[in-house]
């Protein structure tokens, strides 16, 4: 398919503010997004992030410009109820708050609440709530209510419950905000296996530095527009800029920048600890070569 | 208080467990209709008595959360039976002091009224409370009331709601006791004082609680409708409840029950009301 999977098209947004004045929180925004992608969203708080979530999964409506979600313009105000679900299914989306998104009291009945409101058929059902516990890990918990499981726990099952609408695309918004260290990399793993493992279009809203070095490209946000877009490395070699914007880069990124500035030659960029301690086991074996 | 349990289900397998929620709904009214109305001689109430405890190791409750489950109601069992003790006049005049006469009609109702109450709160607590989920009790009401869809009354609408309510009650406990944990840190004192002073000691506990309760439902109802959420419409299920055989055989052994109370009561055989 040539059309791009998502695409955006000059939107702008404004929210109501104090005295009914508009707030714009996006300012004509266009970006484009393929199938099978790993998108990160960065940006402080304010730069219409969620917001630009919410755009794509139809929980808000443009004040203007255009989005298509496989050439289907999502944009319609004439679509009807049955069009808005079909779409909708497509994008899924989870939340901050894993307490929020959980709906039932057992938690293969939560997961079985999507496909069961889009009338997919009961034993389908039971296939695709089985198939999602188990992709994320959490099959031996099918059974236990939610409120007694870990953050990161509640959050695995909230992915199974959107996996198990089969969308295309999933929005993480901030998913890991709220999650102890353990918890985050157990949900951040779970995200890498249905991008790699399963295709899924994944657009990641985070502030998380090292987070969002996992992605295959990194869009950062600053008040509405689009400040920069490029794989994570591209995106985290600007360190100035990112940190004029309220933004840091990962640790390791930092510490390669800061060595350089003292005069050390590391070649490439770097954005996960492995390839920092390559980097630098390569400038000290040149260094004791010399010496 | 994370382990708070919803409800009083006790979990285990046994022969009232694998019932039809639905038929359990059915069936505990019925014993209900039993217990209310068809007791009127000894034989009956005696009947009632061994159905109660039939039931309880049908279900395979432990005694001692049963008797746990009733003394919340033994004041008003013991009022209930000094009431008839005292209050009954009859024939069997059995104890008599000044204005207190004590008749053997007034011990027989006292009793029955005892076996009545038992039987009304085993029955009810067998079928429903320890056996049925609150979630499955739920979803039994919604089938059962699923006529009244055809009158426009929003059955499904109601039943989500209860879900949604149970669901929420370890969410909210977890948040009053983080809020009050935090107002006690600031020296908030919710333990000495009047009535009224507690009370008032409350209220700054109370309206964060109704922020966050609000923010939860707002939440909750975006994440729902990114999951297509949009009422009764065009749901399915991923369990579809089917009743068998057992769920027949119960139904037929409690109308059977019911029939034989009547029959006893028309034979007539010892002390009867």
């Amino acid at each position: 398919m040539d059309l791009p999977f998502i695409k955006v098209e000059n939107v702008s947004y404004s929210y109501r503010g104090e005295g009914d004045a508009a707030i714009r929180v996006i300012k004509e925004l266009s970006l484009e997004i393929d199938e099978g992608e790993f998108v990160a969203v960065l940006g402080h708080n304010g730069s219409g992030k969620s917001t630009l979530a919410k755009l794509l999964n139809m929980i808000l409506t443009p004040a203007s410009g255009k989005i298509f979600i496989e050439g289907k313009d999502i944009t319609d105000e004439n679509m009807s109820e049955e069009e808005i679900f079909a779409l909708r299914k497509n994008v899924g989306m989870v939340f901050q708050n894993p307490d929020n998104q959980l709906v039932a009291t057992i938690v293969e009945d939560d997961v079985a609440f999507g496909p069961e409101n889009l009338g997919v058929p009961s034993q389908e059902i039971r296939r695709r709530v089985d198939e999602a516990l188990s992709k994320v890990g959490m099959t031996e918990y099918a059974h236990h209510e939610p409120h007694r499981l870990s953050g990161g726990q509640k959050q695995r099952v909230a992915i199974a419950g959107i996996m198990a609408m089969l969308p295309k695309c999933i929005i993480f918004d901030e998913s890991t905000a709220m999650l102890d260290p353990i918890g985050r990399r157990e949900v951040m793993s779970a995200i890498k296996k249905l991008n790699s493992e399963m295709g899924i279009t994944v657009i990641m809203i985070t502030h998380y530095m090292d987070e969002a070095a996992m992605a295959n490209r990194v869009v950062v946000l600053d008040d509405g527009r689009i400040a920069l877009d490029g794989t994570p490395s591209e995106v985290f070699e600007k360190e100035e800029l990112l940190r004029s914007m309220g933004l840091d880069v990962p640790q390791c990124t930092a510490l390669v920048h800061r060595l350089r500035r003292a005069g050390i030659a590391l070649e490439g960029e770097c954005t996960d600890p492995e390839k920092c301690a390559d980097l630098i086991a390569t400038a000290l074996g040149k260094e004791l070569g010399n010496g | 208080m994370k382990n708070i349990a919803l409800g009083q289900y006790y979990p285990a397998k046994s022969p009232i467990h694998r019932l039809d929620p639905r038929i359990k709904v059915i069936l505990a009214i019925l014993y209900i209709i039993c217990a209310t109305f068809l007791g009127k001689n000894i034989v009956s109430f005696g009947l009632l008595l061994v159905s109660a405890l039939a039931l309880i190791v049908m279900g395979r409750i432990p005694l001692r959360t049963v008797l746990r489950g009733i003394v919340p109601v033994l004041f008003v069992m013991a009022f209930a039976a000094l009431f008839q003790v005292f209050g009954r006049s009859g024939e069997m005049l059995i104890f008599e002091w000044r204005f207190i006469h004590i008749y053997g009609e007034g011990l027989f109702a006292a009793l029955f009224m005892i076996i009545r109450i038992f039987a009304l709160i085993v029955g009810t607590s067998m079928f429903l409370t320890y056996t049925t989920t609150p979630i499955e009790l739920t979803d039994a009401i919604e089938d059962l009331l699923s006529p009244l869809k055809k009158l426009k009354v929003p059955v499904h609408d109601f039943a989500m709601m209860m879900t949604l309510a149970l669901r929420f009650i370890p969410t909210l406990v977890e948040e009053t006791e983080k809020i009050m944990t935090a107002q006690k840190a600031r020296g908030a004192d919710f333990s000495s004082g009047s009535l009224v002073k507690r009370a008032k000691a409350l209220i700054p506990v109370l309206i964060p609680l109704i922020v966050s309760a609000i923010r939860h439902a707002v939440e909750l109802a975006v994440a729902m409708e990114c999951r297509c959420y949009h009422g009764d419409g065009k749901r399915t299920r991923m369990t579809v409840r089917r009743c068998r055989v057992w769920d027949f055989v119960a139904l037929v052994i409690m109308i059977a029950f019911g029939a034989a109370l009547v029959y006893f009561n028309i034979l007539g055989i010892g002390y009867s009301l």
